[in-house]
């Protein structure tokens, strides 16, 4: 059997393949070569051909065969044997196998050898991929080590705990002893890998942390000796004394100063002199001012310190490297919260940072800038942000957009700002807002009463420019039902009225019907539309003839709507101007959640000779207007509209009297639809307990003002039967 | 650090090192999304990104792209220094490194970075004393291959410092 081909050569080999399945070949071809390699038992080779195996495993072949002789070979007495072994174990081994466990025995004996590389070797491969079960047996070992007097293998072991612990954290407590005097080192090998150790022990256990709060003293006397002495080659980086444990001094320094005044008490000279000495020319610097900063903000500092972190933010702010903008951003957003003014003064530099052209800057200063607006800066910051949402990226709109709503909404300085502001919104980035905004639009508007004309001029406006994005469209087509008639007797007083016929409306909406850019819920609302401006303009047989077109149409929503619609025109007509008014003033309901929006149009049973009622019944000169007395509720995300519903399928509520005076008395009861829950049935009895007859009894029944996204409301009256007292 | 990725401009992986316990599945699936992400990133943009609930810093060196994945709480501007370190351990090592030395040898490449780091933290934070335990270790390697009595040199190198 000719010997193995060296690894280089393999290497150099498959390079020259010029094909995926040139490669592939030659792969399958050396494994089989491997594999029968394996099978002999080979151990001059093991070696080589492992190494082999370790390459073709990185461009990405199987290479699972290779595992237990990754064993034998860390198992062997030869360095170069070991080497690979361990190297291939933490490649090709993981946790999850059961194989891994048969290193364990390995890795101890290892552990005590005689020389300390040997040692090193199994040092770092249990640190690196030591499962819970071998770090339980092998913790013992581990502590031994972190207690030798060679740092080499002092500074491996302290790592190696770090692992053990993550692993298994209740053996955390075998470590103590040994972390006694690790901090009097004078190898900073040893002290970073101890530093790194202690704030592990720290971060997971609050006894721990109390006890090792007593090194704040030793961790800053280090760090005044990294700062203040002279240039040693050994750890310089660019002027810099072993920026590395100084960045994990503060780290730690951070973690026990944290809600402790006395500890942050004694850090707060050291900080200031890092804050202030650390030489910012060079990334090195800056990454050990980030750190500090860090320190600074999490700890009881004095305000001057607070002050002194939110500059050197600030001047990273306006440094040339993109790396130290994004930390500082990242670091402010953090900050802004508890140190608000200082992070105010910053404003500008902040929004500036919109136009930057990377991504991750550009997300961090917009939730930064909407995090800084406030009532005295709306004005000029709503304007960056507007111009921000025009230019930046799809993935960023809809945050942008919804940001730009709430902080509208919590500081406008007036109405008509508020809605030029949500009018912009729609038009610019009108298809990426989020489903809810339309609703909560709809509302300001209504409740903006002075605002209507010009709302819906504006609004009217945006549509002849431009129907593809729905929410714009939708909210559009909502207000031209409500106000049309101010539209086109031109009474817009903040700007000058447009000229505009009531065909050309009606022409606008049944484009929207027919475009193939409306999605069905905005036809619904555009055939909505058009059936109110039925009692506000004077087009009657235009109207009615949409509307009878889509009694037929494909999609049932819209069919159902123009068939009840229909319905109305020709049976009850005289009903028509009560149902289709304008509507009133909604109260603001908070939403829980952020839930999506859904509407249930609430119908009830179909009419039943209704003529009759009013026939029958002959009024009085009191004209009772019932109200429903439903209790208003937040609709959860994505369920019913009415909590009237929800109220009846828990409990029953008990009939009541609405109404009793003059003789005329009239009751309610109320109780769930038996096929479908989803319906409310309520029985009104009108009594007349009078000798007389009552007549011109006329029933009107007004919307609920829960109601905040009403596109009809159709109330369907069934009649049951009535009684004259005789 | 969670995990360092090295690769070449084409996406080719030069060096994998994971310090998190992953099935190699899931492994071949972080490597493949990330070397797409860090590739399409432009010239001019910063060298960290949020990747799923990772920051991952990154930097290029020649041909050579390095890549890490840190954790929240770790400082991104200290883990391009530790990429930095990384880089001029391997070009005193190999003297003037090219993307080539590190294919030819990425056994060495593991031997030089299970020195300068384990389990995702820096062991040793001065450039002499790691480049020294390599080189003490090659030698002990070169011994041990020559089928000499290793033992007795073994116990002279292994000097504690």
């Amino acid at each position: 059997m000719p010997a193995p081909i060296r690894l280089r050569e393999l290497i150099r080999t498959i390079r020259t393949a010029r094909t995926q399945a040139e490669e592939r070949e030659m792969i399958q071809k050396e494994c089989a070569a491997i594999r029968s390699s394996f099978r002999e038992e080979d151990n001059t080779y093991r070696c080589r051909n492992v190494a082999k195996l370790l390459y073709m495993h990185m461009l990405g072949y199987p290479a699972h065969f290779g595992q237990l002789e990754c064993l034998k070979l860390i198992a062997s007495q030869k360095f170069t044997d070991k080497r690979i072994g361990y190297l291939g174990a933490m490649l090709l081994l993981d946790e999850r196998q059961d194989v891994h466990l048969l290193m364990t025995n390995c890795i101890k004996n290892d552990l005590n050898h005689s020389t300390q590389y040997v040692q090193g070797l199994a040092l770092c491969t249990l640190g690196c991929m030591g499962s819970s079960e071998m770090c339980r047996d092998l913790a013992g070992e581990v502590e031994k080590l972190l207690k030798t007097s060679n740092s080499y293998l002092r500074k491996k072991a302290a790592l190696c705990a770090v692992h053990v612990i993550r692993k298994v954290p209740e053996l955390m407590e075998m470590f103590l002893p040994a972390t006694k005097n690790l901090l009097s080192e004078k190898n900073h090998g040893v002290l970073h890998t101890s530093v790194v150790l202690l704030t592990e022990m720290c971060e997971r256990s609050p006894d721990m942390l109390s006890h090792f709060r007593k090194l704040v003293p030793q961790l800053v006397r280090i760090l005044k000796n990294l700062i203040m002495s002279g240039y040693s080659p050994e750890h310089d980086v660019s002027g810099i004394s072993d920026p590395f444990l100084q960045v994990r001094i503060l780290r730690l320094l951070r973690i026990l100063g944290k809600g402790d005044d006395d500890s942050s008490e004694a850090m707060n000279d050291i900080l200031a002199q890092v804050a202030t000495n650390t030489e910012t020319s060079k990334n090195v610097g800056n990454a050990i001012l980030y750190e500090t900063v860090l320190t600074i903000m999490d700890i009881k500092s004095e305000s001057g310190l607070r002050v002194l972190a939110i500059n050197i933010l600030g001047r990273f702010l306006l440094n040339n490297d993109k790396n130290i903008r994004y930390v500082a951003l990242t670091s402010l957003l953090k900050t802004v919260q508890t140190d608000h003014n200082a992070v105010q003064r910053h404003r500008s530099t902040i929004v500036d940072c919109l136009k930057d052209l990377d991504v991750s800057i550009k997300r961090r200063a917009m939730e930064l800038s909407f995090a800084l607006v406030n009532g005295n800066n709306i004005r000029g910051m709503m304007k960056e942000l507007l111009y921000f949402l025009d230019s930046c990226d799809p993935d960023f709109k809809a945050d942008c957009a919804s940001g730009i709503f709430l902080a509208a909404e919590k500081y406008a300085p007036s109405k008509r700002w508020h809605i030029d502001t949500i009018m912009r919104v729609l038009t610019t980035a009108g298809s990426y807002v989020r489903d809810d905004s339309v609703p909560n639009l709809i509302q300001l508007i209504t409740n903006s009463v002075e605002m209507h004309a010009y709302t819906v001029q504006r609004l009217y406006k945006a549509l002849l420019d431009d129907i593809s994005q729905q929410p714009l469209v939708q909210v559009a087509s909502w207000c031209i039902g409500e106000y049309g008639d101010l539209l086109v007797s031109g009474q817009c007083e903040e700007e000058e009225p447009i000229q505009v016929s009531e065909d050309e409306v009606l022409d606008v909406l049944e484009g929207l019907l027919v475009s193939n850019l409306s999605t069905p819920v905005t036809r619904g609302y555009s055939l909505t539309a058009i059936m109110k401006l039925s009692t506000r303009f004077s087009s009657l047989n235009r109207i009615k003839k949409v509307v009878s077109i889509y009694g037929s149409s494909i999609d049932v929503e819209l069919q159902q709507r123009a068939v009840e619609y229909n319905a109305l025109f020709k049976k009850y007509d005289h009903m028509r101007p009560a149902l289709l008014e304008r509507m009133p003033i909604m109260e603001k309901t908070i939403f829980s959640g952020d839930g999506i929006f859904t509407v249930c149009l609430w119908s009830v049973f179909p009419v039943l000779q209704a003529n009759d009622l009013l026939d029958l019944l002959g009024g009085n000169d009191v004209v009772p207007i019932i109200q429903t007395t439903v209790p208003t509720k937040p609709a959860s995300a994505g369920g019913e509209l009415l909590d009237l519903l929800g109220d009846l399928s828990l409990t029953v509520i008990p009939p009541m009297t609405a109404y009793n005076k003059n003789g005329l008395i009239i009751e309610f009861t109320f109780e769930r639809s038996n096929p479908n829950p989803n319906i409310a049935v309520i029985t009104i009895h009108a009594t007349n307990s009078t000798e007389a007859d009552m007549t011109e009894f006329v029933f009107q029944a007004a919307v609920p003002k829960v109601c905040s996204f009403p596109s009809c409301i159709l109330i369907n009256l069934l009649f049951m039967s009535w009684c004259i007292g005789t | 650090m969670q995990f360092m990725l090295l690769f070449s401009r084409q996406g080719k992986l030069r060096l994998q090192k994971w310090y998190v316990p992953l099935s190699d599945k899931e492994k071949k699936k972080i490597t493949r999304e990330l070397v797409q992400t860090v590739l399409a990133r432009k010239p001019k943009m910063c060298s960290f990104l949020e990747w799923r609930d990772l920051k991952i810093v990154y930097k290029r060196y020649a041909s050579l792209y390095f890549c890490c994945a840190i954790e929240d709480q770790d400082n991104e501007l200290i883990t391009l220094e530790i990429i930095h370190r990384y880089v001029e351990l391997l070009d005193k090592y190999f003297g003037s490194v090219c993307e080539l030395d590190i294919i030819f040898n990425f056994e060495k490449a593991y031997f030089i970075l299970d020195e300068f780091l384990l389990g995702g933290e820096a062991q040793e934070t001065s450039k002499k004393n790691v480049l020294k335990a390599i080189e003490q270790a090659d030698l002990l390697q070169e011994v041990s291959t020559q089928s000499v009595t290793s033992e007795h040199l073994c116990k002279c190198i292994a000097t504690p410092q």
